[in-house]
């Protein structure tokens, strides 16, 4: 035991933890805490804090290193504003499932409840967006809240935890000793997995005649990629990404059949509901996906392998319910299919050869035309990074968002990082940051649009600062480009508040401004060099932004409109083609 | 429907919010909620009374069990379980009519606890559809105030 101040005991914890890297911004209620960090890295501690511009961004830094390392990400902010901007980032992880513990100061316990300066109710406000929270405001319940915190966001669904801890308990004096083991009666996330389930499940795989993998991004965070490409080679059944599933399989697997929902190839949603067995692995049946859930697959069995018992049957009944930790799970569905199959089997090849003649029927359609399409920028960057396997992304969210979950090819677990449940505009830039910090030998690179990065780019001074440089390709078409999408479709053309164009902001003046290295690529002909010497000057230590012009009046397709089932699917061109036949 | 769920929780601040705010969320209305000391030091049983569907109950049941501070939930059935509560009513009770008050009263087992000219405090101690019956019985006379603790359960005793 060694005697210690609460804020020294936290550092303490962290670097017990094996934290590497944190995130967070100082201010006045964790000034000791920022106070202890400045000696422990004076006494050779390897604990290294990025200090990120917005605390927003110190979350989503937080956030890309957890989804790019596998390891809980941490972020550090103030009481009051500190911890309110980092809600959307604590919302964010909470729709994701992504580990993270946040560590905010609170005023001194004697002040709580006065409205004290820069006083926020922080347990209170992060409630319904959080795995679990503490209130800590004795020193010397540091060390087991910490370890506690590390061990909720963790086990069982990961997700995000709030360590809120008072002034008074950082200042004052502890014996410092890290638990060994946590105390939580309460928490018990599933660890077995049950036979029976298993064995009926292997049984429906076999009996299937148009079973489909639909898989989410569960088997990324349960660690269980490797067994499910086991499975698929063993059973040869075909496999849909959900947006967060992906890279959770290999795109370039020729049975991976895209992406389902809104805005998922057409052959990726004719597969999943025409299917008569639904393998659902570590996916929640998210209306992204499903659309209208009453015509959703409606032939189909589900299997739904979760480990999180609240998400089976909620939106979907599962015939085979199998609550377990994925990997576990799927292992044993291997052990039990290997029994009957030891060599594997041809699989349901009529079902293949359909879904194979859908692909061919409807690909992933584009015009070229006299301005650069959003499709063509994301081809040009999947190709040039083609073959390599330390490529990272990220995205922020809209339309480019949707192309680069398209058209880029992710063949490793945790190389695509982008915010899905919670949809947050401006995730890119700074998830780009913490997944570089997760990742200094990878090549991180941020497919973001002009909206987003409005809104996080001054996360690029960070990156610069503290070395972490990224690439952003930025796809400019001068609107918020989704809004504006359902505005020409659903809206009779009423652009509401969705124009962003006008001179300012010059873009490459901005991302010079934070230290970046800028292009402006206004032409097909520019595009290919400049994307390799983005690549050349990163390599070379550089953050890029490579700010492209594209057109405007693009739209996303296919698109399944809100509310409607796979039937209603709206293809490339066909849109147009109504219009026109609207107007004569 | 209505159903009542018998939650054991860590006696741990923020406890009851955490499981509360899960029912807000979901829209549905807590229609009784009692908290009290349990047989554990430390732990505390929360009895809630709600009005849902089968499948929101399965749902709401689940998310509160994967709450950390909660230990145990189930559900109290009728057929299963006793359950009671307390309630008091201050009864307008002008001299004429207090016999068929007291006559009231001492049918449905409820006990004078105050008095006065023109009022009568009753408590009564219960089933709670008892209550509700000696309630409805009492209400032309002109229920002044009243107050119910909120339903409580247990399971039944073991009977091998």
């Amino acid at each position: 035991m060694t005697r210690m101040t609460g804020a020294d005991a936290i550092i303490r914890s962290l670097e017990a933890e094996g934290v590497d890297v944190c995130f967070g911004i100082p201010g006045g209620m964790i000034i000791d805490t920022y106070d202890a960090l400045y000696r422990a890295a004076a006494n050779g501690s390897k604990l290294r804090h990025v200090l990120a511009r917005h605390e927003q961004g110190a979350g989503h830094m937080a956030e890309g290193y957890a989804r790019a390392s596998g390891k809980v990400g941490v972020a550090i902010a103030t009481s009051g504003p500190g911890t309110t901007n980092l809600i959307t980032a604590i919302a964010d992880a909470w729709m994701d499932s992504t580990p993270l513990v946040c560590i905010t100061g609170q005023v001194p316990s004697t002040k709580i409840g006065t409205d004290a300066f820069q006083e926020t109710n922080a347990t209170g406000i992060t409630l319904p967006i959080v795995k679990h929270s503490w209130l800590v405001q004795k020193a010397s319940e540091i060390p087991a809240t910490i370890k506690a915190a590390f061990h909720v966001a963790q086990t069982g669904r990961s997700g995000p935890v709030l360590v809120d801890i008072t002034k008074d308990a950082q200042i004052a004096e502890l014996d410092f000793k890290y638990p060994e083991h946590v105390d939580l009666p309460g928490w018990n996330p599933p660890k077995k997995v049950n036979h029976r389930q298993i064995a009926a499940a292997a049984k429906a795989i076999l009996e299937a005649d148009k079973p489909i993998f639909y898989i989410g991004g569960g088997v990324i965070n349960g660690e269980a990629s490797a067994e499910l490409l086991e499975l698929v080679e063993l059973t040869n059944i075909p496999v849909v990404t959900t947006l967060t599933g992906k890279s959770a399989f290999p795109d370039s697997h020729p049975l991976n059949t895209g992406h389902p929902g809104m805005h998922g190839g057409k052959y990726g949603n004719l597969a999943l509901n025409r299917s008569d067995l639904v393998i659902a692995v570590g996916a929640r049946f998210d209306d992204r996906v499903t659309g209208n859930v009453s015509a959703f697959a409606p032939n189909a069995k589900v299997i739904h392998f979760e480990v999180d018992a609240a998400e089976i049957g909620k939106i979907r009944d599962a015939q085979i319910p199998i609550c377990a930790p994925l990997q576990p799970a799927l292992v044993r569905l291997l052990a039990e299919l290997r029994k009957q199959i030891p060599d594997g089997r041809e699989g349901p090849t009529d079902w293949i050869d359909k879904i194979n003649g859908w692909k061919e029927e409807f690909p992933l359609r584009y015009e070229l035309g006299d301005l650069l399409k959003p499709q063509q920028i994301l081809e040009a960057v999947r190709d040039v990074t083609a073959g390599r396997d330390d490529v990272v992304w990220t995205t922020g969210v809209g339309q480019h968002q949707m192309w680069a979950m398209q058209y880029l090819v992710c063949d490793r677990p945790r190389s695509f990082i982008s915010s899905g449940g919670l949809g947050t505009m401006g995730f890119g830039v700074p998830a780009a940051v913490g997944a570089k910090a997760a990742r200094p030998d990878a090549t991180v690179i941020c497919i973001d649009g002009d909206g987003c990065f409005q809104m996080t780019a001054k996360e690029l001074t960070t990156a610069t600062l503290h070395g972490l440089p990224i690439i952003v390709v930025l796809l400019r078409n001068g609107s918020l480009g989704m809004v504006r999408q359902w505005q020409e479709m659903f809206y009779d053309e009423r652009y509401s508040q969705t124009d962003l164009t006008g001179p300012i902001p010059d873009y490459a003046k901005m991302s010079e401004a934070f230290g970046a290295v800028a292009m402006t690529v206004t032409d097909s002909s520019e595009l290919d060099s400049a994307l390799e010497r983005a690549i050349a000057e990163n390599a070379a230590g550089r953050s890029v932004v490579v700010d492209v012009v594209c057109d405007p009046e693009e739209k996303v397709f296919p698109m399944i409109p809100a509310g409607a089932s796979a039937a209603d699917i709206i293809e490339y061109g066909s849109h147009e083609k109504a219009k026109e036949v609207e107007a004569r | 429907m209505k159903h009542t769920l018998s939650v054991l929780v860590e006696d741990k601040p923020g406890a009851l919010s955490r499981i509360s705010n899960l029912f807000a969320r979901r829209g549905y209305n807590i229609e009784s909620l009692a908290v009290g000391q349990t047989e554990r030091a430390g732990v505390s049983r929360i009895t809630l009374r709600v009005d849902c569907a089968e499948h929101s109950l399965e749902q709401i049941t689940k998310q509160i069990h994967k709450l950390v501070n909660v230990l145990r939930i189930t559900e109290l059935t009728p057929d299963d379980a006793v359950e009671r509560e307390i309630a008091l009513f201050t009864v307008a009770a002008p001299p004429e009519r207090r016999g068929e008050l007291m006559a009231f009263a001492d049918h449905y087992g409820a006990r004078v606890s105050d008095l006065g000219p023109q009022e009568i405090v009753f408590e009564m101690v219960g089933h709670p559809e008892d209550l509700d019956s000696f309630e409805e019985l009492v209400r032309p006379y002109g229920i002044k105030e009243m107050v119910r603790t909120g339903r409580i359960g247990l399971s039944r005793a073991v009977r091998h």
